[in-house]
């Protein structure tokens, strides 16, 4: 059986076009609950990324990363959404623009 | 059995103290006869377990007439161990018997003195305090026991000095007693670090053993004069030598018993009882022993010509304790330490009299110590009048009261020793002289002749305290006895005359443990202090007798001239005009508060004025100020950079990590 094999530089640069798509999505979007999105996409990104190294170098050590990875995003973003909500019930907004309370 | 002849006035003052404070916010006081009481009642135990173990010396070998009791250890770090222990021995056996007896007698008089002060209660608790610092420093086995009471004393006596603290007067008299000290007790600490690198031991029978047996090193010779002239140094500040005696005759400002107990009789020769009790140290140093000598003549003679122009009776005899005391080291600096200790016994007893009986005065004058709006008190106050004289003939040395055999024999050292020279004895005489001269202007100004109080108002009476020259704090506070009014000098209760006879006993038989040639005293402290320098040469023994009369012929020259001057009041006044200036002099004692403010008060401010304004507000201050500052700008400018917007935190954030991640990747490009 010959099944195809899917190159790795392939994965590779779908992950990268994820992670950067990410990255935009934290600079430019203005409501947090978006960032919190995007940067569960680039979260995601680099785990397919560990993933396919693992695979490559043949090194389980990779997809052990990611499961640590996965746990921590679950409380991250537990954590952030209810910050989230509580910031959304004292300033009445998610938008970043209005929330500058820490300005110097 | 000890450590009860401190604990019980300690406990007296635990008492005295709780039962006042429990009392400071109620209007009812505890009157003086109970807290008094309480307080003699300590002290008097104190003195009758003093006599148990003296009585228990005295069946003792003299070899071996120590008794010690070691309380605790006290500090314990490599090289040094020292224990709290308390030592008795000959010596200060004599010191805790005097200060318990005369303390008890003292404390009783009080009673009487105090009944019509505000608080007596701080007063007795202050007063069992100084007694128990007193008793530990006699009692202390090592210098640092002993300097722990050397401090507790001076404490005691800036307390009691300024006890009433809401005259401003007072309580700077008791300010000055304190620091005049604190330069004293600077030499003394000096000299007890140098005792301990010298000698590597700070009790007293480890050093006496060092010094006496081993040979010293020229090294340690050489230390020896230092140390004995450091100690000294406390010694001129405790015991109100020059030049550290101006605070003496300001502690007059406390009540008068406080004068006689601490001022007069127990304090102030705790100077003495250092330098005898460090004989075998002096000794090694003649140089030290000279200065001594000088010091304690020079003190005496000082001092004398300044009570001889005092017109407030606590003053001459503030004045007369300090030249009492010049007379002890001068004692002391001539060898003659037992002599000196002698006179510290029989000036408690006869200068305690006097200090009680002027109090009595003052007491019956209602707070009148202005000798000339005295006179004639012989009539009113016949018992003081009585015991006053015997104090009189006493500090006068006209035999056989004590006082005379311990000054012949003082005058009698500085004449004879070999260690001493000849100018020291003529100072001596000179100030025999003088003594018997003012202290019977004192008493005959007091005493005789006409009363010159009827012809005072009590208008006068107030204007006279203003006139007081600033320096001037002997005064009793005019609300104590405001409930008397004026009026007739009146004799004083029992209370106070009971103690002042008791006195006067032991001040016209004192003498008699120290009669030249089969001296008990010298005797008994052989095992502490060997014996007299040797007599000159070309000094016969004789020659004893002679100056032995000589100088009651002195006091008796003094106490003449005395009455020829004072006894006519119109010779009194011409001579008084025609020496105005002079008398002038010594009314302000020779200038030397005055000398003192210039030559060191006005320059040590001048130097704190310049270092707080030009150093510290100038320098110091705005160097921390420019700190301040600089952190201020630089956070303004600082501040712009926190904009508080997420986007721009995270775009800095990703830059930075590209940047990061370039340089790891390629290096510097």
């Amino acid at each position: 059986m010959n099944v195809p094999v899917v190159q790795p530089w392939i994965v590779l640069s779908f992950c990268s076009a994820i992670f950067f798509i990410g990255l935009a999505g934290v600079l430019i979007r203005r409501n947090i609950l978006i960032i919190i999105m995007c940067i569960e996409l680039m979260l995601n990104a680099v785990n397919l990324t560990l993933v396919t190294y693992s695979e490559i170098l043949n090194d389980l050590g990779g997809e052990m990363a990611v499961f640590f990875v996965i746990v921590v995003a679950a409380v991250e973003s537990a954590i952030g959404l209810s910050l989230v909500i509580a910031v959304f019930r004292t300033l009445r907004t998610v938008d970043t623009d209005s929330i500058q309370s820490l300005r110097g | 059995m000890l450590s009860l002849i401190v604990l019980l006035p300690l406990l007296g003052f635990l008492a005295n103290g709780f039962w006042y404070m429990s009392q400071l916010k109620t209007e009812h006081k505890a009157p003086a006869l109970q807290v008094g009481g309480l307080a003699t009642g300590a002290i008097g135990g104190s003195f009758v377990i003093g006599l148990i173990c003296f009585f228990r010396l005295l069946a003792m070998e003299p070899e071996h007439r120590v008794i010690e009791q070691t309380l605790f250890s006290w500090i314990f770090i490599d090289g040094l161990h020292l224990d709290f222990a308390f030592r008795l021995d000959a010596l200060n056996s004599l010191f805790v018997l005097v200060i318990t007896g005369v303390g008890t007698l003292i404390h009783l008089y009080s009673i009487g003195y105090m009944s019509h002060d505000a608080s007596p209660g701080k007063f007795f608790a202050y007063l069992n305090l100084f007694c128990a610092c007193m008793l530990v420093l006699v009692l202390g086995a090592s210098l640092p026991v002993l300097f722990l009471g050397w401090e507790g004393v001076g404490l005691c006596s800036y307390l009691l000095i300024s006890f009433w603290y809401t005259d401003d007067d007072k309580a700077s008299a008791g300010k000055k007693a304190f620091i005049v000290n604190r330069v004293g007790d600077f030499g003394f600490l000096l000299g007890m670090f140098l005792i301990f690198t010298t000698f590597g031991t700070l009790d007293f029978t480890q050093l006496k053993m060092v010094v006496m047996n081993g040979a010293l090193s020229p090294a340690q010779l050489a230390a020896v004069t230092s140390i004995c002239l450091l100690l000294f140094v406390g010694c001129m500040g405790k015991s109100a030598q020059i030049p550290l005696y101006v605070w003496l005759p300001d502690a007059m400002a406390g009540p008068t018993p406080v004068s006689a107990l601490i001022h007069a009789a127990t304090m102030v020769t705790s100077g003495i009882y250092l330098v005898s009790r460090l004989n075998f140290l002096y000794t090694l140093s003649p140089d030290a022993m000279l200065f001594v000598a000088m010091i304690g003549a020079l003190t005496a003679l000082f001092a004398a010509s300044i009570a001889i122009a005092q017109n407030d009776i606590k003053k001459v005899l503030a004045y007369s304790t300090v030249s009492q005391l010049g007379y002890m080291f001068l004692a002391c600096g001539v060898g003659a330490y037992v002599s000196g200790v002698f006179h510290v016994i029989t000036h408690a007893f006869f200068k305690a009299l006097l200090f009680l009986g002027a109090g009595s005065v003052i007491h019956g004058m209602h707070e009148e110590q202005d000798i000339q709006k005295m006179g004639g008190l012989r009539s009113k106050m016949p018992r003081t009048f009585l015991v006053f004289a015997a104090g009189w003939l006493a500090i006068c040395g006209i035999p056989p009261f004590s006082g005379f055999f311990s000054k012949d024999e003082i005058l009698w050292q500085a004449f004879s020793s070999s260690r001493s020279e000849l100018w020291l004895w003529l100072l001596g005489v000179v100030t025999a002289l003088m003594t018997a001269f003012y202290m019977s202007r004192l008493f005959i100004l007091t005493f005789l002749g006409e009363g010159r109080w009827k012809s005072h108002g009590h208008a006068k009476h107030d204007k006279h305290h203003d006139n007081h020259a600033p320096h001037d704090h002997g005064h009793a506070p005019k609300d104590a006895h405001a409930h008397h009014g004026g009026g007739e000098p009146h004799e004083s209760p029992w209370i106070m005359v009971g103690p002042l006879v008791a006195l006067a006993v032991l001040s016209l038989i004192g003498g008699f443990i120290g009669i030249p040639h089969m001296s008990w005293l010298e005797h008994w402290l052989e095992p502490i202090i060997p014996g007299f320098a040797p007599i000159k040469d070309g000094v016969h023994h004789e020659t004893e007798w002679v100056l032995m009369g000589f100088s009651v012929l002195v006091a008796l020259i003094g106490m003449g001239g005395a009455f020829f001057i004072y006894g006519n009041r119109a010779r009194t006044e011409s001579l008084q005009n025609s020496l105005a200036g002079f008398l002038k002099t010594l009314e302000n004692k020779w200038y030397v508060d005055e000398i003192y403010d210039a030559a060191i008060v006005r320059p040590l401010r001048a130097v704190s004025v310049f270092l707080w304004k030009k150093i510290d507000v100038s320098i110091i201050d705005r160097t921390v100020l420019g700190f301040g500052s600089v952190s201020e700008m630089s956070g303004g400018v600082l501040r712009e950079s926190q904009t508080g917007s997420t986007q721009i935190y995270i775009v800095t954030f990703a830059i930075g990590l590209l940047v990061i991640v370039g340089y790891a990747l390629y290096g510097l490009v």
